[in-house]
Parts: structure tokens; C-alpha cells; sequence
């Protein structure tokens, strides 16, 4: 066995240990002490003053102060460096579950080696890691792709399940829209010719490991956005508890620093500041394990917001590979003709739409197909939208029934009747006509047929629920364009689309205001993928559309986007709903610590103590305990993500404002008292 | 309280009420330089102003710009005022033959009417001239107000328009504001005014023979106008020292009506002025309701514990029917606390009454207003967009929680507004907890506290929290004349004034360049029910979190203490 199958190996039986809760709490719990650097808590400010505090109040227990025992003090420092660990390892626990699966793949492309070659054509093996962008590597069958890249030759059976945990193989090969290759993929048949497209440190594999590790992660816009406001509160909170000391020596009391440093760490935002990365983490986390790679979080965030989704038809709506199943001659054409030109106008067409119809004639009767080499050919280009091929002098070309009238200079009422006839049926069926021309006549047409996939219409009438529009785009001429929009049920199309046509359409949407979602896979989305707010590219597409896209998906299911606006909102909602939380805990925190700590100065405030606490120290003590343990109470909370349903955005709130806002302000009325009488039971107070 | 008790708070929201939807209309075409009734008067004026002056009021600023025009005009203001008021005694109109003021208090002075808060550390009738009156204080009260209008519909362009760089021209504003919005209103009032009894004269103070047999020096002066526009423009600075408890401020049942409603007449209106800018008045009734709640609530516990009878007289054979102790007699109790209640929601600071004898939980309700950042209708302009922070703060949160990122108007909140917005709350604890903290530890400004306890405290609180706030209401009491509070109210004053207005114009700056997002099914709509439990309960929240541990020490400790006897 090699070391590159004992990597695959290793990468496999890795895999259910990712899930198990067990297998990550340790090393969790070591990180959580590794995380205590302040230069790592820099990330989360709250986290830091709440460090900063701990060892202020360490060094306190050594100073004896009258009015604290030291019992008491002690017990305080160790819960604040409790309430920073919890925090921390809320963090190493949501990194532990994308780690497992980032150190497996890491160690797969440890020591892998690549077939470079050099400028002379010759083969010289180097490490996979020295590989750069535009270099070409063969890859023989049983052995890994080295690097993210497309196929320049060659075709071969590729099993992907490293990457994307399918186990079926699929195929790879030059030109069309299947050419893409990831790194860590292995080709399982025959061998293939690729050129690299990523840098060290811009791969796929770079990037599922950058979204899953805390320290390298990037922050999501909205979230930075929120850690200011985080900030913010702290800075408020701090302005409160500091000038609290002046105000009662006015009063003619003196507060205890240690008294004081406790009531800061309750009131700033520690339950959201602890746990605000792990949501962000989790959440990426969530989305790799959907199979989508995200390259920034701001397309996740975006997804939520999502107003229009434009949708390329082919492979998206349909199953995309539109077959040859008929051909229908004009008036005074022989059977014979049509075929030939049909035939020589697709031998050397690598579409899927070209080899049906040669499959399709193949199958009819035998043909005598002239040589490869002989036949000129002519490829498709988005602006003449024609193929075809010259040879021996004649010249055969297909297309959309546009494109060929347009090159024969013909007018639609021009084309005889029968023949135009035939085009409205097979457009009218969701058909795709395909003209024929021959040396400058028009010959006959092609009946391309597509089918919906299933389910489809579902998906979209969901989108439609949360308020997404979406767009079909083909380059289909409008008739045929209609039929299939109204079987999937799109709400718009853009037919006969070409790259400026999307493009424009993208642009205008932007315009207005709104968030536009791109889901592609051919090179020609590529503007498109890179314009839209939120661009999602098929993993099995070409290499240009995974360049422009911000996320990609590796199961190259377009209808995943659905799953990634879930995500997305997710993401958001539990930050939100914790946040809130965070700081109507503050109420209840008031009226278990301002009595406490007024008791001495002016003792008719005793009556604020609705919670019957039995003593001012185990009123401190207790909120200090009860603001430690919530967040560990709500790890499981930020690891899943808070739920959210389709339902309006009202009903949404109203919700999440009970449970997250009541339930904010009544929890820790609840959760003080009983840690109180704990306390007080135990006799630690 | 007696059925006219209730008849009169009614009559009072009917007139802040009933013509804010016109008000508010006919101030956003006004602003925006559309024809208007008026328009046929004040144009030509207008236009004048503008050559004069060599504005070009076609041409637009973006929202740097329009900020150093606004400081440029608020230094230019300052250093003006503060020349008049320390050179009063060679000006004209000084037939008392005043002198000018110490330096600190004229620095005080004129931060307080430069930066619309109205703080007189002063007493009119003994300090200041007819010239200082008129043309120094007079011309703030004027134009003080019409920059916090300006802020506000830049605020509102902000949100309203798309993808634009420019904001609109300060002097254009300004010259609108002054001119179409306070003149006219200020008018009608003064001669209201004048009719009720108020004196409107450049006479000498006149010296009457009581029946006594002593001699009384009787103030006279310019008072109606400068009465009209200390009300309309929320700015409270009173012509005499007690402020409207004076019967020549104040002289009849009518005039303490109308100057109650002139004082939320213009902020209510501007409710619905935001509404028009933004094309949806639904949103102008949800912050509507949002300012009726806070208001009704503060006013409602004002006034049942100005009607509790106080514990400490509970044990002797009288019966008490509310506290007029502080209060002028001819207004009664329910007058004052409403009259509390609406200058303190305004950043007005005119006062019938004096605060610092109301009950603890009747003086709280004042502070508490203020604190809040005078956001319940709020003073010309300021209240509103201070206001419009909390909806942005209630947005943050509501978008968050139902999973789009946050936006208002289909305005994306982003970390830069989200920046602005934390330095805008940082405001008030700044001025009030820091420089209170300041104010009370240390021996000689202490000393400025008349009572002493918890009520003490509540003083120098509310003093310190009038500053920060631009109120400018006294909770009496407190001496304030003094070279460190002149100057350290002086700056909570400022900060309490630009820590808003330069964060806003920023904001207003960033959103104005922002595309403006269509209002889909998924987005979240601020004018329901809904959003107005939210905004009011996050406002509540905010204040309440910053601010219940000094409110324990002061008017908490106070009334407990009082409740149970200490």
C-alpha cells in the first residue's frame, strides 16, 4: 500500500469520527488552555476584558481587603477564568469537527508527488506542494490529482469521495463543461493531462481548511459589524461599573474592586462574545459538510438576503443533456443530405447536444463517416452561436433556429411552411430545434429534447415562499425558452441568452438594489458567477466558473443554493437571538448585584433583592457562576444553529423575541436563585 | 387629579397632536424648496439671503462638506455670542447698566445657546441686557434649532436617497429652517403671548410701592418673542430666572397650555416630515406610537407619585392631595408634572416648576427623560434622529433575529454605520456618569450640592445629565455658577451636541451612498405593532442598563428611603 492510498485510507476512516462528540471534547479541552494567549483572544475583545479581569481579580486574592474574604475572592477569580475557558472551547469544539476532516485531507497531500512537465515535453516528478499556476501534470490512473486544475487532455474515471464523500467515480475529460479537476481526487481509469490552477494556498483543500480554523478564519462582514457593537456595549459597561466607585464614595461607601470587576464581567456581553466565533465556525462547518465551499463568508451572510436567482437552464433546470430524437427534412430535401450534413456538422463537436446526434444517425443506419482529419471543424462560439465543420469544399453548420437563419440572411417568414411548422411544434413541446444548413441552404431540423428535472418546481415554489424570485437563463430561443420556464415554474427567463445578456440582466438588478444569486457551470457564466452578489459554481464545471464563483458546490446540485440561503440565515439568527439573550440577562444580573452591593451604603435598597438572595457575597458569586455555566448551557445552541423555519419575517421575530428576549430576562432570575440556595447549601458562601 | 386634570392633558395632546401631520407636510416641501403656502412671503426673502450671503443654493455638499459648514457656523456662533455676552456692558439696550459676564460663565452661556441646550447658570433679569437678550441669546434661539432641523432631514435624505454623494447645502437648510419654520410660528405665538399678558418692551425695569411699604423692582423686557421661540425652538432658556413659573412668562391658564404644546409642537411635526422624505408615513406612526408610549408611561408614573401623599407627613391629622411644594400654585400639580414630562421628553428645558422639589419618583421621571437621550419626540431635529439611532439599533437586532442582515428602509447596516452608531450611545454615559463622577468626588465642585443623601446626588445627576442631554432644565438646588461647572458643563454640552451631530451627518453620508433595496416579503417591516414593542423596549433597555446604578443612589435611594422610613 502507498502512502497515497494509506491517506485515502486514513482520510476515510476518519470520517465518522468527525460526528462523534467524544472523540473531540479532549482536544477541545486542551485548545481551550492553548486559547488563553491574549494574542488569540485579541479576536474576541469581550473574551479579552473578561481575561484581563481574571487576572486582576487573581492578584486581588493575594491583597486582603476587609470587606471580601478571601474565600470569596478566590472563588470569583476561578469562575472568571471558567468563563473564559468555556468560551474557548466553545471555539476548539466547533473547530475540532472541520479540523478532523481538513488534518485527514491535509495528510492526504502530505509527500504527494506530481509528474510536472517541463518546457522540453520531458517528465520530472516534484513535490505536488511546489506546484504553480500553469503547470501541466499527468495523472495515471490509481494515483491522486495533485492540485485543483483542468484537463487539457486526456479522459478518465475520477473518484471525487475525499473531496466530496461520493464514492462513485465520475468523468473528466478536455473541452466541454467537465474538464474541471480538484486536488486530492484520484483518477480511478485511464490517464489525464492537467494544468494547474491554483497557487499553494488557493485550493479547494486551502480553503475548506481556512473556513473551518478559527485562527486563520476570516470575520463575515455582519459579524464584524456585531463585534463593534459588542465592543460598544462593553465600553458602556465600563463607564458604568467604573464610575459606580466615585458615586458611592459620594454616598459615603467604598465598593470592592473585586465587587466591582464582577458586576463588569456580568453586564458586558459575554455570553454572545464567547460564543460568537464558534457560531461562525459551526456554521461554515455546517455548510462544508453540505459540500459547498464557501470562499468568503460575505457570500453566505448575502445568501440569506437573496432577491433574484438566476438560474442557467442546462444542467440546472433540465438534466441538461439535450438529446437528438428526430430530424425533420425540408420540402425538396433527401433523407440522405440531411443526414450527411447533420452528421459532418457534429462529428467533431464535443457537446453533449453533438455527440446525441451523431449517436442518433449511428443508430438509424450505418453511415460512412469520412475521416477525423479531413473534417475542418467549426466550434461553437457565444456570439455566432454556430457549429459545424468544413470539408472537401463544402460547408455544414448547426445552430439555433436564429443563429442560422441569421447566417444563411434568411427571414423567419422565409423558412418554407412545413418546416416552420415543425420548429413551433418542437418548440411548443420544450424541444430545442436545431437548424441545419448545408453549403447555404436550409436543410432541416433537429429535435433536441431536455427533460424537467423532478422535483424542481417544489424547490422553486419554496424560493418563491421566501420571497426569492428566480430567473431561468438558456440560450434557447424565447418559445422553447417559455415552455420549459412554465414546466419548471421560474418566474422569469432570459432566452437566446448570451455572456453581455446575463451580465446586463445582472447589472440591472443591482441597480435597483437588490441581491442577485448566479448558480452556473460553463465558462460562458463565468462574468455572470463573478457579478452576481452570491455566485454559485458546479464543482464539475469548468475551472473558469469555480474562478468567479464565491462558492462551489461539489455535489453540482444548482438547487443546493436553497441550503446555503438556510445556512446563511442560520448563521445570523442564532447570533442574533444570543445577542439578545446576552443582554436581557443583564436585568436580572442588575437585581442580584446592585442590592448586593448597595447593602452597606443604603440598606433600604434591599427591597430590589426580588430574588431573596441569601447574602450579599452569594449574590455576587452566584450571577458570576450563572454568567460561566450559560455559555456552556448554549454551546449546543451555537454548534447547531438556531432553527429557523419558513414563515414570514414577522412571525420570525415574534418568536424569537420570546424565547431569546422574555426568556432572557426571566432565565437568569431563575438560574441565580438556584445556583444561590446551591451555593448556600454547599456552604461556599 | 379632577376631571379637569383630565380635560387638560386631552387638550394638550389634541394641540401637539391634531396639526403635526399638516405641520410635518408642510415643513418636508418647505425643506426641500417646494412651493408652500408661505412660499409667495418668504421666497423673495429667501433669495435675497442668499445673494447677500453669495450661496449658490443649487449646489449640493457632501456630508463632509455640509460638517465643517455646520462647525464653521457653530465656531462663528459661539466666538460671537461669547464676545456679546463678555462685552454687554459697552453695548446699547443696557438701560440696567449690567456688566459683562465672568469669562467662565459666558463661556457656559454661550456653549448652552450655541448648542441649543439652554443651561443658564444665570438669572435673566439680573444679568443680562436687552442686547445680550435679543441679539446674542435671541439669534441662537433661532438659528440653534434650525441646525438640528438641517441634521435631521440630512438624516432623512440619507435613507431616502439613492446612491448619491451629496446630502445637501447647510445654508440652503439652515436658511429654510430659520425661515419657514420657526419665524412664522414663532410670530403667531409672540403675539398670543403678548395678548396673555406677557411684557414685549424695551422700558426700563419698572419700581413699584408695594402695600407693604417697601419698594419692588418689577423686570421688564423684550419677553413675548423670546418666550415664543424659547418654546417652539425647544430651547427653554427663560427671559427671567424662574423660567415659565414666572407670571410674566407665563401669566395665564391659556399661555401655560399653548407653551406647553408649542414645546413637542415642531418635534411631533417632524415625525411625519421624516415620513414624507422617506415616502411611507406608516413608519412616522409606528416612532409616533413608539414616543406616545415612553411619554404616556413617564407622564402616568410622574403623575401618581406626585399625588401620593408623602410618607413622611402620613402620621399628622392633615390631608394631603398631591405635593405642590415647588410648584406655582396658580398651575397646580397635574400642570407641572405634564409640563416636566413634555420638556424633558423635548430637549426644551423650560420649566413651570421646580424639579428638585417634586417627589423622588416625580423628579426621576424628568432625569430619566433626559437620559434617554431626549429621544420622545425630542428637541427640534435632534429628537428625532436621536431617535432614529434607537431604530437602528432595534433594526440591528430585528434583522439578525430573523436571518437577513440587518437593514432599514432598504438601507444595509454595515460595520461603518454600526462604528458611528456605538460612538452615539458612548455620549451620554461620557457626559453624565464621567463628568458626574467627576463632579461629586471631588471637594469643591461638591460643594455646589445643596441637599444632602441621595437627593444630593439627584442633583448634581440631573445637572450634569441636562448638559449632556442639550436640555438644559435645572433641577434646582444645585449651584452652577461656579468656574468648574461652567466649564465642564460647558463641555458636556458640546460633546452631548457634536457626539450626535457629527456621527449622524456620517451615517446619513454612508446610507445616502448606499443603494436602496426593494421591500420584499422577506424583509421585515418597522412600522407594525411589532417593531414598536421592540424600539421601545430596546430604548428602555439601553437606559435602564446604562443608567439604573446611579438612579439606585439617587432617586431610588431617596424614594425607598422615604417609603420605609430611613
Amino acid at each position: 500500500m502507498d502512502t497515497q492510498t494509506l491517506a485515502l485510507k486514513h482520510a476515510k476512516l476518519n470520517k465518522p469520527a468527525q460526528t462523534s462528540f467524544a472523540a473531540l471534547w479532549k482536544p477541545a479541552l486542551k485548545q481551550a488552555f492553548v486559547k488563553l494567549d491574549p494574542r488569540q483572544l485579541l479576536r474576541s475583545p469581550v473574551m479579552l476584558v473578561v481575561e484581563l479581569t481574571a487576572v486582576v481579580t487573581s492578584v486581588l486574592c493575594f491583597l486582603p481587603n476587609p470587606q471580601v474574604s478571601s474565600g470569596l475572592a478566590v472563588q470569583i477569580a476561578v469562575w472568571l477564568w471558567f468563563t473564559v475557558l468555556f468560551a474557548n472551547f466553545a471555539e476548539a469544539l466547533a473547530e475540532g469537527r472541520g479540523k478532523a476532516r481538513a488534518d485527514s485531507l491535509k495528510a492526504g497531500s502530505q509527500g504527494l508527488g506530481a509528474r510536472r512537465q517541463n518546457s522540453d515535453g520531458q517528465y520530472q516528478t516534484v513535490a505536488a506542494s511546489s506546484l504553480r499556476k500553469g503547470d501541466l501534470v499527468r495523472v495515471e490512473a490509481g494515483e491522486l490529482i495533485p492540485g485543483d486544475g483542468e484537463v487539457i487532455e486526456g479522459i478518465a474515471a475520477v473518484n471525487e469521495a475525499a473531496i466530496t464523500g461520493e464514492s462513485a467515480p465520475v468523468i473528466r475529460e478536455s473541452g466541454g463543461d467537465r474538464s474541471a479537476v480538484t486536488g486530492n481526487t484520484r483518477v480511478v481509469s485511464d490517464w489525464l493531462l492537467v494544468q494547474i490552477t491554483a497557487n499553494p494556498g488557493e485550493s479547494t483543500l486551502d480553503r475548506m481548511i481556512a473556513l473551518v480554523e478559527g485562527a486563520k478564519r476570516q470575520k463575515t462582514p455582519n459579524e464584524v459589524a456585531l463585534d463593534i457593537l459588542l465592543i460598544g456595549l462593553t465600553l458602556i459597561f465600563l463607564l458604568v461599573v467604573a464610575t459606580l466607585q466615585p458615586f458611592a464614595r459620594y454616598a459615603g461607601g467604598d465598593l470592592p474592586l473585586v465587587y466591582l470587576v464582577a458586576l463588569l464581567v456580568t453586564l458586558i456581553p459575554t455570553t454572545i462574545g464567547g460564543l460568537l466565533s464558534a457560531i461562525g465556525i459551526a456554521g461554515m462547518d455546517r455548510l462544508v459538510r453540505l459540500n459547498v465551499i464557501a470562499k468568503s463568508g460575505r457570500a453566505v451572510e448575502a445568501a440569506g438576503d437573496v432577491h433574484v436567482l438566476l438560474l442557467d437552464k442546462t444542467g440546472t433546470i433540465t438534466f441538461g443533456n439535450r438529446r437528438c430524437t428526430a430530424m425533420l427534412k425540408a420540402p425538396g430535401v433527401a433523407d440522405k443530405e440531411l443526414n450527411e450534413a447533420a452528421l459532418l456538422a457534429s462529428l467533431a463537436d464535443d457537446t453533449a447536444e453533438g455527440k446525441s446526434i451523431v449517436e442518433y444517425l449511428r443508430g438509424l443506419h450505418p453511415l460512412q463517416e469520412p475521416e477525423r482529419s479531413a473534417i475542418k471543424s467549426i466550434a461553437f462560439s457565444a456570439e455566432t452561436r454556430l457549429s459545424g465543420a468544413d470539408w472537401n469544399g463544402h460547408s455544414f453548420r448547426k445552430g439555433a433556429v436564429d443563429a442560422v437563419l441569421n447566417y444563411l440572411k434568411l427571414g423567419r417568414d422565409e423558412v418554407p411552411a412545413p418546416l416552420a411548422r415543425e420548429i413551433e411544434k418542437i418548440a411548443q413541446s420544450g424541444g430545442t430545434p436545431l437548424l441545419v444548413a448545408g453549403d447555404g441552404r436550409l436543410l432541416g431540423v433537429i429535435h433536441l429534447k431536455d427533460v424537467v428535472k423532478p422535483g424542481i418546481r417544489e424547490r422553486f415554489a419554496e424560493l418563491r415562499q421566501m420571497g426569492i424570485r428566480t430567473v431561468m437563463v438558456t440560450g434557447d430561443n424565447p418559445l422553447t425558452a417559455a415552455a420549459i420556464a412554465a414546466e419548471a415554474g421560474v418566474d422569469d427567463v432570459i432566452a437566446e441568452a448570451t455572456p453581455e445578456k446575463k451580465l446586463q440582466r445582472i447589472r440591472a438588478e443591482q441597480a435597483e438594489g437588490k441581491m442577485v444569486a448566479m448558480c452556473g457551470d460553463g465558462a460562458n457564466d463565468a462574468p455572470a458567477l463573478a457579478q452576481a452578489d452570491v455566485g454559485l459554481a458546479m464543482n464539475d464545471g469548468t475551472q473558469a466558473a469555480r474562478e468567479a464563483a464565491n462558492l462551489v458546490d461539489l455535489d453540482s446540485d444548482p438547487t443546493k443554493l436553497l441550503d446555503v440561503v438556510q445556512v446563511g440565515k442560520e448563521l445570523l439568527v442564532t447570533r442574533g437571538a444570543l445577542t439578545t439573550f446576552s443582554v436581557a440577562n443583564d436585568v436580572a444580573k442588575y437585581f442580584a448585584i446592585l442590592p448586593a452591593l448597595f447593602a452597606g451604603i443604603y440598606p433600604q435598597l434591599g427591597v430590589l433583592n426580588l430574588m431573596q438572595l441569601a447574602s450579599p457575597q452569594s449574590a455576587i458569586l452566584s450571577a458570576i457562576v450563572f454568567n460561566a455555566l450559560i455559555i456552556v448551557a448554549l454551546i449546543p445552541l451555537a454548534l447547531r444553529g438556531v432553527r429557523v423555519q419558513a414563515a414570514d419575517a414577522a412571525s420570525l421575530l415574534r418568536r424569537n423575541l420570546l424565547i431569546y428576549g422574555l426568556g432572557g430576562i426571566v432565565a437568569p432570575f431563575v438560574g441565580i436563585k438556584a445556583i444561590d440556595v446551591l451555593l448556600v447549601a454547599l456552604g461556599l458562601v | 387629579m379632577h376631571v379637569q386634570d383630565y380635560w387638560l392633558i386631552l387638550a394638550f395632546f389634541a394641540l401637539v397632536l391634531l396639526p403635526a401631520p399638516f405641520l410635518g407636510r408642510y415643513l418636508f416641501r418647505a425643506m426641500e424648496g417646494q412651493k408652500t403656502l408661505l412660499s409667495p412671503i418668504f421666497q423673495p426673502v429667501e433669495r435675497l439671503c442668499y445673494r447677500i450671503a453669495g450661496i449658490d443654493s443649487e449646489a449640493e455638499q457632501d456630508w463632509k462638506t455640509y460638517a465643517l459648514a455646520l462647525l464653521a457656523f457653530t465656531l462663528a456662533s459661539l466666538l460671537a455670542l461669547f464676545a456679546i455676552l463678555m462685552l454687554q456692558g459697552l453695548l446699547p439696550l443696557n438701560p440696567q447698566q449690567l456688566p459683562g459676564l465672568e469669562w467662565t460663565l459666558a463661556f457656559n452661556t454661550a456653549v448652552s445657546f450655541v448648542t441649543n441646550t439652554n443651561w443658564q447658570a444665570y438669572s435673566g433679569e439680573a444679568a443680562l441686557s436687552y442686547f445680550s437678550q435679543m441679539l446674542g441669546l435671541g439669534v441662537q434661539n433661532f438659528v440653534s434649532p434650525a441646525v438640528g432641523l438641517a441634521v435631521l432631514v440630512v438624516f432623512c435624505r440619507g435613507i431616502a436617497r439613492r446612491s448619491s454623494n451629496s446630502v445637501g447645502n447647510f445654508w440652503v437648510d439652515l436658511t429654510r429652517a430659520t425661515l419657514y419654520g420657526l419665524l412664522p410660528l414663532c410670530l403667531v405665538l409672540a403675539l398670543f403671548l403678548v395678548w396673555q399678558g406677557v411684557p414685549q418692551t424695551f422700558l426700563e425695569y419698572v419700581t413699584a410701592h408695594t402695600l407693604s411699604g417697601t419698594d419692588q423692582v418689577v423686570p421688564l423686557g423684550p419677553a413675548a418673542s423670546q418666550i415664543a421661540i424659547k418654546q417652539l425652538g425647544t430651547n427653554g432658556g427663560g427671559f427671567f430666572g424662574v423660567n415659565s413659573a414666572h407670571p410674566f412668562e407665563n401669566p395665564t391658564a391659556w399661555s401655560n397650555l399653548l407653551e406647553m404644546a408649542a414645546i413637542l409642537l415642531i418635534p411631533a411635526a417632524l415625525v411625519f416630515t421624516f415620513g414624507h422624505y422617506v415616502k411611507d408615513l406608516r413608519q412616522s406612526r409606528a416612532l409616533l406610537a413608539s414616543m406616545l408610549i415612553l411619554f404616556v408611561l413617564g407622564l402616568g408614573l410622574g403623575l401618581y407619585a406626585e399625588y401620593q401623599p408623602n410618607p413622611a407627613l402620613a402620621a399628622l391629622p392633615i390631608e394631603q392631595v398631591g405635593s405642590l411644594e415647588g410648584k406655582e400654585s396658580r398651575f397646580g400639580t397635574t400642570a407641572s408634572m405634564l409640563w416636566a414630562t413634555a420638556t424633558t421628553a423635548a430637549s426644551n428645558g423650560s420649566v413651570n416648576a421646580m424639579h428638585d422639589s417634586f417627589s423622588a419618583i416625580g423628579g426621576m421621571i424628568p432625569l430619566f427623560n433626559i437620559m434617554l437621550g431626549e429621544i420622545v419626540f425630542g428637541g427640534v431635529g435632534a429628537g428625532l434622529y436621536g431617535m432614529l439611532l434607537f431604530v437602528l439599533i432595534a433594526v440591528f437586532l430585528a434583522g439578525l433575529m430573523i436571518g437577513r442582515t440587518p437593514e432599514y428602509l432598504g438601507k444595509k447596516l454595515e460595520a461603518r454605520e454600526v462604528r458611528l452608531l456605538v460612538a452615539t450611545l458612548l455620549v451620554m454615559p461620557l457626559g453624565v456618569l464621567v463628568f458626574g463622577a467627576l463632579a461629586v468626588s471631588l471637594e469643591g465642585p461638591a460643594a455646589s450640592i445643596s441637599n444632602p443623601g441621595a437627593h444630593g446626588f439627584s442633583q448634581a445627576l440631573y445637572a450634569y445629565s441636562s448638559g449632556a442631554g442639550n436640555n438644559g432644565s435645572a433641577f434646582a438646588g444645585f449651584g452652577a455658577n461656579t468656574p468648574f461647572h461652567n466649564l465642564m458643563i460647558g463641555l458636556a454640552m458640546l460633546l452631548g451636541r457634536f457626539g450626535y451631530i457629527l456621527p449622524v451627518l456620517a451615517i446619513a453620508g454612508s446610507l445616502a451612498a448606499k443603494k436602496r433595496a426593494p421591500l420584499g416579503s422577506n424583509s421585515f417591516p418597522t412600522h407594525g405593532p411589532l417593531f414598536v414593542t421592540l424600539l421601545t423596549l430596546v430604548i428602555l433597555l439601553v437606559g435602564g442598563l446604562t443608567f439604573l446604578p446611579a438612579l439606585a443612589l439617587g432617586p431610588i435611594a431617596e424614594h425607598l428611603g422615604l417609603v420605609q422610613g430611613f
